[in-house]
Parts: C-alpha cells; sequence; structure tokens
C-alpha cells in the first residue's frame, strides 16, 4: 500500500497514520469475531457469548505496532525494493552454503538413527519429516516443474495407502510386491483424471483436481464395504525386512542377526526405508530433469505456447509430470500403511495436500533442497514445539501469502541450468517464470 | 409427485444460497480474472459475524425478528464486505503482474489462514443457534405427504431476489456498475480512459463478500448450526455454480447456483445423501471439460 | 518452376461475426521467401495461426508438401502435430522464448522430439545409456553450430530472458531452426530491430534458405527487409487477397499503393527507394 511513493526519507507521521488506519480496520476485522467469544456450557444448552477486551486490544495493538514498523520501512524507502529484502552477495551465498548443505543434511538424516537410536519420539518425528519431504519432492515435479498446480494431490497418497492396506490384507502380498504395485496404480489414476483434465488452463486445474481429491474422500467414506468407510483399515501388515519380520520370535530380525530384540529395529528399519524412498524421488527428478522430458516440463511452465510451436505434445508431457508425481505419492503412501498399520480417510483431507503445496511453495519451486528445508522447519519445527501446533496452519497460510509477494519462487529461488557449454551460471529468479508475467 | 414438489422448494432455496456466493466468484473472476479461493471463508466468516450479532442481539434482550433480522444483515453485510476489501488489499493487489499461479497460491493461504483463524478463536465445535424463523405454510397435502413451505426459505428466497435485483441494477445502470464492466473488457484500458481500477476492483471485493455474507446469514438460519469448515465445501459448489452458469456472467452465476442447488437436493432425495458433494463435485469435472464457458458465458479465444 | 512447399485455398476463418480472413489462396514455393504483407489488422497473424494450427480455420484447405512428396493437410492437425509431423516451424509476434532458461536448453528444448526418441522416452535416459548421451552431445553440437552463426556463441549460458532484443529476435529464429523445418514462419521478425540488426536479419534469412534447403513465409512490415529478400509476396487486405507477385511487381501495383497509402505512405516509398 505505501510501497506507492518510496521516494520519502524517514516518514514517520506517514508511518503513523498508515498504523493507525490499519489499526483502525483491524479492530473492525476483530471485533465481533475476536472480541466475543462464543461458548457452549452444557451439551444442549445455548450459545453464550464472553467478551475477550484485553484479547482484542492486544491484537489490534499488534496490527498497529506492526503497520507502523512496516510503513516507516517502505515510506523510508528502505524496502522499496524487495530484491534488497535479501542483496544478491546473501543469494549467492545461500546457492553457496547449499551446495553443501544439501551433503550436510543428507550425512545428518543418515546418522540420525545411530544419535537417536533410544529416542523413539525423535526417530518418529524424522520419519514423518522425511514423510513430508518425499511427498513435497513428488508433488515438486508437478508443480515446481511442470508449473501444474495440484490441490488433490493427497488422494494419489491415499490411492497408494489404501492399495497396499487391500492389496496385503486381500492378497497377503508382502509390502515389496505392493510397493511398486501402490505405486502403478496411483500413476493409474493421475493418468486417468489427469488425460481429461489436463487440457485445462492453470486455475481450472487446480479446482478440478481439489474435486477429484475430495471425491476420492467422500467414496473412501461411503464404500464400507470395500474401504471400511470412516474407520478405515487396520492391521495392516508391518514391512518385514526382506522377509525376515520385526518381532522377538527366533525368525525375528534380532535373533537372526544376532541382535538382543528392541522394537527400535522396526523404526530404524523404517526410516531408512522412507530416507531411500525419499532418496530415490530426489534422485529420478534430478535426472529427469536433465532429460528431454524434464527440459520439456520447465519449458512448459514457461510459455505452453512455445512449447507447441516445436512440436512438443503438451498434453502427454503434462501427463508424464501428473502420473510420476501421483507415483511417488503412491509410495509413500504405502510407506504410511505400512508404518501406521491403520489407515482412514481422516488422512487425506484437503489439508494435507495444502500443506505439501506450501512445503513446495515456500521451498521455492523447483528447488529440492528448499523443499526439504521447509518440511524440515514446517513438519518438524511445529512438532518440537508442540504449544503452537495449533498456529501451525495460520503460520502456512501467512507463508504462502507472504512468500508469493515478496518472493515469489521460494526462499531458494536460483534455477539451476540442465545443460551448459562453457560455465554453469544459477539463473536468477527474477526471469524464471515466477517473478515476471 | 409431491415428495417432487417438496424438494424442488428446498433445491431453490439451497441454490439461492449458492447463488449469492457465486457472485462474488464470478465478478473477480470478471474483473481479475482469478479465482478467489478465500470467498468461501468470506462466507464462512459472514455466518460467524452474524451468529454472533444474533447472540449478542439476544443477551441485550432484543427479541423483534424483524428488526434483529434486519441489524444482523446490515452489520454482517458491513464487516464482511471490510474482510472482502482486507483480503483483496493484503493478499492479491501486492501481486498483480506476478506470474500467473501466484494469485491463486495466496488465495489458498489465505483461505487455510481465514479458515484457521475462525477455528482458533471461536473453536473446533460446530455452533448451534435456536431457531429465529419459525413457522410456515402447507401447500398441498394429501394422506401420505405434506408439502410445505417455511417462512425461513420464503425471506431467503425473497432476500435473494431482492438483491439480484439491486445488484443488477448497480451493475446495469450505476457509474461503478459501468467502472466494473469497463474493467471486464480491458483492464489496462478501463484505466487509460480514467477508471479508478484499483478503486473498482476493491469495490467489487467488497460487494462480493456482501453478498457472500447475506448468503451467511441464510445459511446460519437455514441450518441453524455452522462451523468454520462450511466455507469450503460450499465455496467449491458455489464455484461450480458460477462455472456452470459462464464464469463471467451474473446471470450465469444466479442460474448456476439455482441448478446446483437442484441437483444437490435432488440426488440427496432420489440416490444417496452421502455422494451429494460427489454429485456436485463431478458436476464441476464435467461442466470444466466438457462446456468450460458454462451455459451462458462467453467463449475464449487464446492469444498467440 | 518450383514445386510448392505450401498451398493455401479458399482460406476463410471466422471469428463470431468477424471474418479475418476470407477465401484466401496462395502458395509458397519450395526453397523460396514468400513474404504477406499488409496494413495493421490486415489477417496475416490469423493466416499464420491457420497455417500453423493455432487457429482451426473455418474452411478452406492447406496442404504441406515435404521434399519426398508427402503431402499433410494442416488445417486438419493439432498445432505440435503440424510441427513435429509436418516440421513446420514459427515465431512470434511477441517474442516467446523460454525466458527462464538458458539459450542452450532452448535449443535443446527445440529439439525434444529427436531428444525423446534417442532417450527411449526417457526409458534409456534414466539408465544413462550411451545412446542418449551420443544423442544429446549431437544436439548440442547442432545448437553450437546455429548460436555460432547468429553470434550468441558467448552466451549459451545466459538465461533467454536476459539477452537484448534483438539477440531475443534471433534466438527464437534459431530455435525455430533446430526443429529442421521444411517450413519457417516468421512473424515479424524485424519488428523492432535497428538497421544494423534488420541487414544482419536479411543475411541470415538468405542464407537459411539456400543453405538447408528450408522454405520461408514471413510476416513483415518492414518494406526494407521485404522487398530485398522475398522471392514472392502476397498483398492482404482486410482479410482478402489484393496482390501477388515479385517485389517489382508489387512495388509498381496501383492497389497495393491505394491499400498502403495513408496507412504506410513512408514504408512504401523508403522501399521504393531502396529497390
Amino acid at each position: 500500500m505505501a510501497a506507492a511513493m518510496p521516494e520519502r526519507k524517514l516518514d514517520v507521521a506517514g508511518a503513523l497514520k498508515d498504523a493507525a488506519l490499519a489499526a483502525f480496520v483491524a479492530f473492525g476485522l476483530f471485533s465481533l469475531v475476536l472480541g466475543l467469544r462464543t461458548e457452549q456450557s452444557g451439551l444442549t444448552s445455548a450459545l453464550q457469548l464472553y467478551p475477550r477486551p484485553g484479547l482484542l486490544f492486544g491484537a489490534v495493538a499488534t496490527v498497529f505496532a506492526g503497520r507502523f514498523l512496516i510503513a516507516l520501512l517502505f515510506r523510508s524507502n528502505l524496502l522499496a525494493d524487495p530484491a534488497r529484502f535479501i542483496p544478491p552477495q546473501a543469494s549467492k551465498g545461500i546457492a553457496f552454503i547449499g551446495r553443501y548443505a544439501g551433503i550436510g543434511l543428507l550425512v545428518f538424516a543418515l546418522i540420525i538413527p545411530v544419535i537417536f537410536f533410544d529416542n523413539r519420539y525423535l526417530l518418529d518425528l524424522s520419519i514423518l519429516v522425511v514423510t513430508y519431504i518425499m511427498l513435497g519432492w513428488g508433488l515438486n515435479i508437478v508443480v515446481g516443474l511442470a508449473g501444474l498446480l495440484d490441490l488433490g494431490y493427497v488422494a494419489f497418497y491415499a490411492v497408494g495407502a489404501y492399495s497396499y492396506a487391500l492389496l496385503a490384507q486381500n492378497f497377503g502380498f508382502s509390502f515389496w510386491i505392493c510397493l511398486p504395485l501402490a505405486g502403478i496404480l496411483a500413476a493409474f489414476w493421475g493418468v486417468l483424471l489427469g488425460f481429461p483434465v489436463l487440457r485445462l488452463r492453470g486455475d481450472y486445474l487446480a479446482i478440478v483436481t481439489l474435486a477429484f481429491g475430495e471425491i476420492i474422500r467422500i467414496v473412501l467414506i461411503n464404500w464400507q464395504s470395500f474401504t471400511g468407510g470412516p474407520n478405515g483399515i487396520s492391521g495392516i501388515p508391518r514391512p518385514s525386512f526382506f522377509g525376515v519380520p520385526f518381532n522377538d520370535g527366533p525368525d525375528g530380525f534380532a535373533a537372526t542377526f544376532g541382535l538382543s530384540f528392541t522394537p527400535s529395529h522396526r523404526v530404524v528399519f523404517l526410516f531408512y526405508l522412507i530416507l531411500a524412498l525419499a532418496l530415490i524421488t530426489n534422485y529420478f527428478t534430478i535426472r529427469l530433469r536433465r532429460l528431454p522430458i524434464g527440459r520439456a516440463w520447465e519449458a512448459l511452465r514457461e510459455d505452453e505456447i512455445a512449447c507447441r510451436s516445436l512440436g512438443i505434445n503438451t498434453t502427454h508431457t503434462k501427463l508424464t509430470a501428473f502420473a510420476l508425481g501421483a507415483m511417488f505419492a503412491g509410495f509413500a503412501g504405502s510407506f504410511f500403511a505400512t508404518r501406521q498399520g491403520f489407515i482412514s480417510p481422516e488422512s487425506f483431507v484437503f489439508h494435507e495436500s495444502a500443506m505439501i503445496l506450501a512445503i513446495v511453495v515456500l521451498g521455492g519451486m523447483g528447488s529440492q533442497l528448499g523443499i526439504a528445508v521447509a518440511a524440515l522447519v514446517m513438519v518438524g519445527g511445529f512438532e518440537l514445539f508442540r504449544e503452537f501446533a495449533q498456529y501451525r496452519m495460520i503460520v502456512f497460510g501467512l507463508a504462502m501469502i507472504g512468500i508469493m509477494i515478496w518472493r515469489p519462487r521460494g526462499l531458494v529461488s536460483h534455477r539451476e541450468p540442465s545443460v551448459h557449454l562453457q560455465e554453469k551460471k544459477p539463473i536468477p529468479a527474477a526471469v524464471v517464470e515466477g517473478a515476471r508475467q | 409427485m409431491e415428495y417432487f414438489l417438496q424438494q424442488l422448494i428446498n433445491g431453490v432455496t439451497l441454490g439461492s444460497i449458492y447463488g449469492l456466493i457465486a457472485i462474488g466468484y464470478t465478478m473477480v473472476y470478471g474483473i481479475i480474472g482469478m479465482i478467489n479461493f478465500a470467498h468461501g471463508d468470506v462466507f464462512m466468516v459472514g455466518a460467524f459475524i452474524a451468529l454472533i450479532m444474533f447472540l449478542a442481539l439476544f443477551a441485550v434482550g432484543l427479541t423483534a425478528v424483524p428488526l434483529a433480522l434486519l441489524l444482523v444483515l446490515l452489520v454482517a453485510m458491513m464487516f464482511t464486505a471490510l474482510y472482502g476489501w482486507t483480503v483483496e488489499r493484503f493478499a492479491y493487489r501486492p501481486l498483480r503482474g506476478s506470474f500467473r499461479l501466484a494469485p491463486l497460491i495466496s488465495a489458498i493461504g489465505m483461505s487455510i489462514l481465514l479458515q484457521n483463524y475462525i477455528q482458533i478463536v471461536q473453536g473446533a465445535r460446530v455452533k448451534p443457534l435456536p431457531p429465529v424463523v419459525t413457522g410456515g405454510y402447507r401447500l398441498w397435502e394429501n394422506d401420505s405427504f405434506v408439502v410445505q413451505i417455511s417462512n425461513i426459505q420464503i425471506i431467503i428466497v425473497m432476500i435473494t431476489v431482492a438483491l439480484m435485483l439491486a445488484f443488477s441494477w448497480l451493475v446495469g445502470q450505476t457509474r461503478l456498475g459501468r467502472d466494473m464492466r469497463a474493467c471486464e473488457q480491458d483492464l489496462k484500458m478501463a484505466s487509460l480512459v480514467g477508471v479508478d481500477t484499483g478503486r473498482t476492483i476493491s469495490l467489487t471485493f467488497v460487494i462480493g463478500a456482501a453478498l457472500a455474507s447475506v448468503a451467511g446469514v441464510m445459511f446460519l438460519l437455514y441450518y441453524g448450526v455452522i462451523d468454520f469448515f462450511i466455507g469450503f465445501i460450499a465455496g467449491v459448489k458455489a464455484f461450480t455454480a458460477a462455472v456452470l452458469g459462464g464464469i463471467g456472467s451474473l446471470p450465469g452465476a444466479m442460474l448456476g447456483g439455482l441448478l446446483i442447488g437442484l441437483i444437490e437436493t435432488f440426488w440427496s432425495a432420489y440416490f444417496s445423501s452421502e455422494y451429494k458433494d460427489v454429485a456436485a463435485f463431478s458436476v464441476l469435472i464435467l461442466v470444466l471439460i466438457f462446456m468450460p464457458t458454462g451455459i451462458l458465458g462467453r467463449p475464449e479465444v487464446e492469444k498467440v | 518452376m518450383k514445386a510448392p512447399v505450401l498451398d493455401v485455398q479458399h482460406l476463410t476463418m471466422r471469428f463470431g461475426g468477424l471474418t479475418a480472413v476470407s477465401d484466401l489462396s496462395f502458395s509458397a514455393r519450395r526453397g523460396e521467401i514468400t513474404a504477406i504483407i499488409g496494413p495493421n489488422g490486415a489477417g496475416k497473424t490469423t493466416v499464420f495461426n491457420c497455417v500453423t494450427g493455432f487457429y482451426q480455420p473455418t474452411e478452406g484447405m492447406i496442404r504441406l508438401t515435404h521434399p519426398d512428396g508427402k503431402e499433410f493437410l494442416l488445417e486438419r492437425m493439432f498445432d505440435f502435430r503440424i510441427a513435429h509431423k509436418g516440421r513446420v516451424a514459427r515465431t512470434f509476434q511477441n517474442i516467446r522464448l523460454f525466458a527462464g532458461m538458458t539459450v542452450l536448453e532452448n535449443l535443446l528444448t527445440a529439439q525434444h522430439n529427436t531428444l525423446m526418441r534417442a532417450s527411449g522416452y526417457t526409458f534409456f535416459g534414466i539408465v544413462g545409456l550411451p545412446v542418449y548421451a551420443r544423442a544429446e552431445r549431437a544436439a548440442i553440437d547442432k545448437a553450437r553450430s546455429w548460436l555460432d552463426r547468429v553470434g550468441l556463441l558467448a552466451r549459451a549460458d545466459d538465461p533467454a530472458g536476459d539477452l537484448p532484443y534483438g539477440a531475443q529476435r534471433r534466438l527464437e529464429i534459431v530455435r525455430a531452426m533446430c526443429t529442421d523445418p521444411v517450413l519457417l514462419c516468421l512473424d515479424e521478425p524485424a519488428a523492432g530491430l535497428n538497421p544494423r540488426e534488420a541487414d544482419d536479419l536479411n543475411r541470415l534469412l538468405i542464407s537459411i534458405g539456400r543453405e538447408t534447403g528450408t522454405s520461408i513465409l514471413l510476416i513483415e512490415h518492414h518494406m526494407h527487409v521485404v522487398m530485398e529478400i522475398s522471392n514472392h509476396i502476397v498483398v492482404l487486405d482486410y482479410g482478402q487477397k489484393i496482390s501477388e507477385g515479385t517485389p517489382q511487381e508489387i512495388r509498381n501495383d496501383p492497389k497495393v499503393i491505394a491499400a498502403y497509402l495513408g496507412v504506410e505512405e513512408e514504408a512504401m516509398q523508403a522501399a521504393g527507394g531502396a529497390g
């Protein structure tokens, strides 16, 4: 708002005016909804109102102070150019650190089970974070590379999870047979949905994928005989170490390898399993980017009409991105099912899709490392600070808006060229589809 | 036959609510070509404001229904309009000229933000409101079945018709309406010939939010219970209505709203109520694939 | 008389009530440069969009003949198929490069279909078979030679969006050439170029015609460019053909002069002066 007049110098009066206006608006916004709490004293009694003047005042004061600071910065021309928010040297520095941070993170991930062998909570959390990293990397193929906004990604995760659960329960297939089958089934669903809808414009595609995700969830809830309905499926077989079960019996993992039995073995195995799956996703993405198909995805994101003029079948190209993204979600889904031992439609709501999308967006569409860091911070960070867990989605929402405004290509926004002649130069975000019309 | 008639009445009522929300989608789309994904949540906020206002009025002892209803409608429209204005100013305006997915991603962020904001400040539990408008008429009666129309259904349809008429007048006859139509034709050109496009876009969001809040009030009165999640499903359905009617077209939004209301009601009545959302979502997918310009929309020519 | 590479018969394109092109017939001969000229709004770009499949013509036939005699009816083909199977490449009035990709990547994307086949539709590529590595090297060599030709070799690793305007125009042309087209359609390639750049463009287009045998269909406003390099000119006005012939014939055609009078009088005079 105030960015329209960036020439002035330290304009306190103007900033105060902006802040007063913002506080006035904030008072209007918050007065009823935040200032009054509706509460039911009993189950049957009517709702009652309880005023919260302190909270209301606090919220308005926060808006006033925040707006004042921002307005001061903008009006005083300190932040007029958003690029100066992070200077180019710093960006270069980040890219430099990035190269080694990736390796560092990987090494750290590899030794997590060694360090935290006895910390079940941290191991579980690590598994969760890596699962989201994998989902983020999978969705990145669709959103970050091909530029297709998929709001129903979790549907393919669900297809993978239910495929594994049903195949394992009804046919007794082992995890290692089910895993590829679940991926193939998810990819199949991706093609099935993608074929008719991938011709649509970007925003329509987003809504259609969202509708598809909801349809899958509603069918999972209501098709009782097949999916177990809202109660889900329990007793899903746990994974074995290539046929050796993780139990304390004589054929168990511990006995076979001469170790004393502990349930941590399975958790550690699960951690390495999801890490391996995630790294495979990453490896594939990196390889694909250097192949013609990956280049076509990025070209598609940049300019679809130009792609068509060069003889690229855009429908097929989008479809492969969609199907591959779905396939990795399917792998992750079957991992989820075997880890939990229990799945229900509850786990596959729109919020999950939104969260995975937020991770991709925050991490920088197209940046593998950025997505890993975003998942680590947004999933792991909030789990560690449990008391703030209810604010997680609010922060996600705000962060998505903020990122679009200040760094549309995410925190790690340099694009690495897929091929080079003399010298590999990272491409600044400003020219990539992301900062321009 | 009686059953059919009853469902028709219910469907038209529901369709009126969807139609009012759909106008917000279609107007914003018409002018800046973006799907205001957070619009459904603005509707939800409107319903919450209405709920709180009703409770406040009851608490101060104001129980005259027509007066209470009028007051609630006015306050809800005002405050929700402020939300509409803020959403545009905060999340969309800074993105004008950014890349094509940016406004949509920002809108999704805004939708998440609004939903969780209400969930935190008002709690996740469903919020019931005792019936405010009661009574109704029996239209038709035989030994097995009664066709009736309740007063709240009459009010919903009447308010909707009145608002639609007022709104058509606004778009067709006023200076603001002319500016809006000009912006819809060509935003850049409109600003060149002196239309204050920023203000027009703001007002579009304000009007859309006000209409959505009326839908919120009616939703609250009709169902008697709301929660922070109603905006998501109702939003997608209203968007479906806008697309079905032809996005960018105002009569289309109303028509689409009615059709979606009827489809949903009849689907629940004759097939299965568990899958009523699937019906609406399937309509969305089918319309976008086979009839992307909708019933009353104009075809788009791709600019090469 | 050379055989026609492109034969357009009775082409009509309507948008709602507006007839953008009406009953247009012309042909472009193999190895020649054919220009379509006409005042603004005469329907030139619409013709291009019909030929390259971005619009489905309302009526008419567009026949493309390859050197080996294979024929394609373009009005029945999708845009990407026309580019892929029909080997018709095009550029755009408002340049459409992949701005966030490097110059080299742009040229490799243009060789997508060749490289796709070499990568075994990704399967060989993902396991790293040498077949693909060889094909990619060949593609890079081809890109390198084209870049060298238009003086962009030094900028191969820069993002295309960072190039100056004239260089972007040249890059778009060589990107189209990387698809090995039979017919190259250029939509105002000289727009926005300075006189020196326009001269370079002339030389480039003539050499393309000579060395690769690619026929060129050209829309251009710069009469200097049109008159100097075209073998054949088609003049459109209000969607209809008003004249056709060699540059010399066009220059002296009173109907053409009338159509241009008041519109681009200076341009015609400049053209006369140049010839």
